[in-house]
């Protein structure tokens, strides 16, 4: 079965760990050339929400609809349309980035001749192909996960702090791929604490605080007063 | 998709361990210094206690595959690529079978350095009737290996991983081990009770049927946070 979809929605979900709440009643869309920046304080439920949007995690209350539709509805198929980008890198250090990159290839049933080649380029990793991933520097290994994310050319593209541990030109570069795959029709959907990256960068603005959804508005100038006004100091 | 996917995940782990050597080298030296210090134990005069040379192969599979499960694991935990197997359009229980296969083919290579091992050391007829121990042992290792891959995943992100694992294993894959040991026990036996190991080699198939079809029954819904 193929999927694909233009938007997708959270509606009403809360997620409890026990008798901790990390969302509560969190009702948010986002929608195709969106970069929704899910902005918030350590520990307010951004990677809860990712973790729920990538389908690793499941509402307490409340469901995710993917173009409309619930996310058991739509099977395995859903996850070929999701790529995600997490603080931890999801690579393998003692397989080489075209090893790493081969394998995710076929685990999402593309063929790695075609696919392997352009995404080291595209991760200027092409002379360090065949090196351990282990040798690699941070930020050597966030570029081979970003495109490790991208490889199956997802719709709904979820990064969570993909800043963490770059330079400013490593930085310069992951923003305008995210600025390339939204245009390109991609929902992307940013988790980050990092206020100066996402003033520019989102295109709308999901304000996040102790699990709830406190502000969802159109990005403008001046978030970081935005946000010292609806969390707190910034 | 199905078969394919667990053996991407076969051949994928199967590579890293080339490269590592990491989890087969632990293994193996677990399981031989395991055997050595039952010998030196039990062993007098070139004698072994009766049966103890089954119960010491048991004990080893089942130590030595604790620590394997653990450090299969350890792996997937590095780096969250757990996560991202999760994430793939695979069906899940794929991945376990992948996973699964790699436990065994480890403790199939663990099992064939154990058993002539203790075959020597313990004077044990371990080869009388080599298609039935080969049986028994199969039937075991894959008894417990489904139970052991199932609860190691399942625990992978928990702290105390390393304390719940065998805390969780051992007494669900106790008539898995006993099993493993009467049976085997029956192929020591002088004269060799052949009906004897038959029976176990059936009651070791069917709790293999029940905790393969258990865990990829609840695979998926125990990996989703």
């Amino acid at each position: 079965m193929r999927v694909d979809f233009t938007s997708v929605q959270l509606v009403d979900v809360s997620r409890h760990f026990g008798r901790r709440r990390a969302l509560s009643h969190v009702t948010l869309a986002a929608a195709s050339g969106d970069i929704l920046g899910l902005l918030g304080p350590n520990g307010a439920g951004k990677s809860t929400l990712i973790t729920i949007l990538a389908t690793l995690s499941t509402p307490t209350t409340g469901e995710v609809r993917y173009g409309g539709q619930p996310a058991a509805r739509l099977g395995p198929a859903l996850r070929i349309r999701i790529g995600l980008l997490a603080h931890e890198l999801h690579l393998y250090p003692e397989l080489s980035a075209r090893q790493n990159l081969a394998f995710f290839a076929q685990l999402y049933g593309l063929d790695p001749r075609s696919t392997v080649d352009a995404a080291l380029e595209s991760a200027g990793l092409a002379d360090r192909a065949d090196d351990a991933v282990s040798g690699f520097s941070r930020g050597m290994r966030q570029r081979l996960a970003l495109e490790r994310a991208l490889l199956h050319h997802p719709r709904l593209v979820l990064f969570d702090e993909p800043f963490t541990g770059l330079d400013d030109r490593a930085v310069g570069i992951v923003s305008d791929r995210l600025r390339a795959l939204a245009a390109g029709g991609a929902i992307v959907v940013l988790a980050t604490h990092d206020l100066d990256l996402a003033d520019g960068l989102v295109t709308r603005v999901a304000l996040v605080r102790s699990g709830r959804l406190v502000s969802d508005e159109p990005a403008s100038t001046g978030l970081r007063a935005r946000y010292r006004a609806l969390i707190g100091a910034a | 998709m199905f078969v394919r996917t667990a053996w991407l995940v076969l051949r994928k782990d199967f590579a890293i361990e080339v490269k590592s050597l990491e989890v087969l080298t632990t293994t193996l030296f677990f399981a031989i210094s395991c055997v050595l210090i039952f010998a030196f134990a039990f062993v007098k005069n070139g004698q072994a206690p009766e049966d103890a040379a089954a119960g010491i192969l048991w004990i080893a599979i089942a130590f030595s595959g604790t620590l394997a499960l653990g450090r299969t694991f350890e792996r997937e935990r590095y780096s969250e690529t757990l996560r991202a197997l999760l994430l793939a359009p695979a069906p899940r229980p794929a991945l376990y079978v992948g996973k699964l296969l790699g436990m065994l083919a480890l403790l199939a290579v663990a099992e064939l350095l154990l058993v002539p091992l203790i075959a020597f050391l313990f004077q044990a007829a371990l080869f009388s009737r080599p298609l039935l121990l080969a049986a028994i042992l199969a039937g075991g290792t894959v008894g417990f290996s489904a139970v052991g891959t199932l609860f190691a995943a399942m625990l992978v992100r928990a702290r105390s991983r390393d304390v719940l694992l065998p805390i969780l294993l051992y007494p669900i894959t106790i008539p898995v081990i006993i099993g493993g040991v009467r049976g085997t026990a029956a192929l020591l036996a002088s004269p060799v009770d052949e009906p004897g190991a038959i029976m176990w080699i059936g009651i070791l198939a069917a709790f293999d049927v029940v905790f393969v079809t258990l865990s990829l029954w609840t695979f998926e819904p125990l990996m989703t946070e």
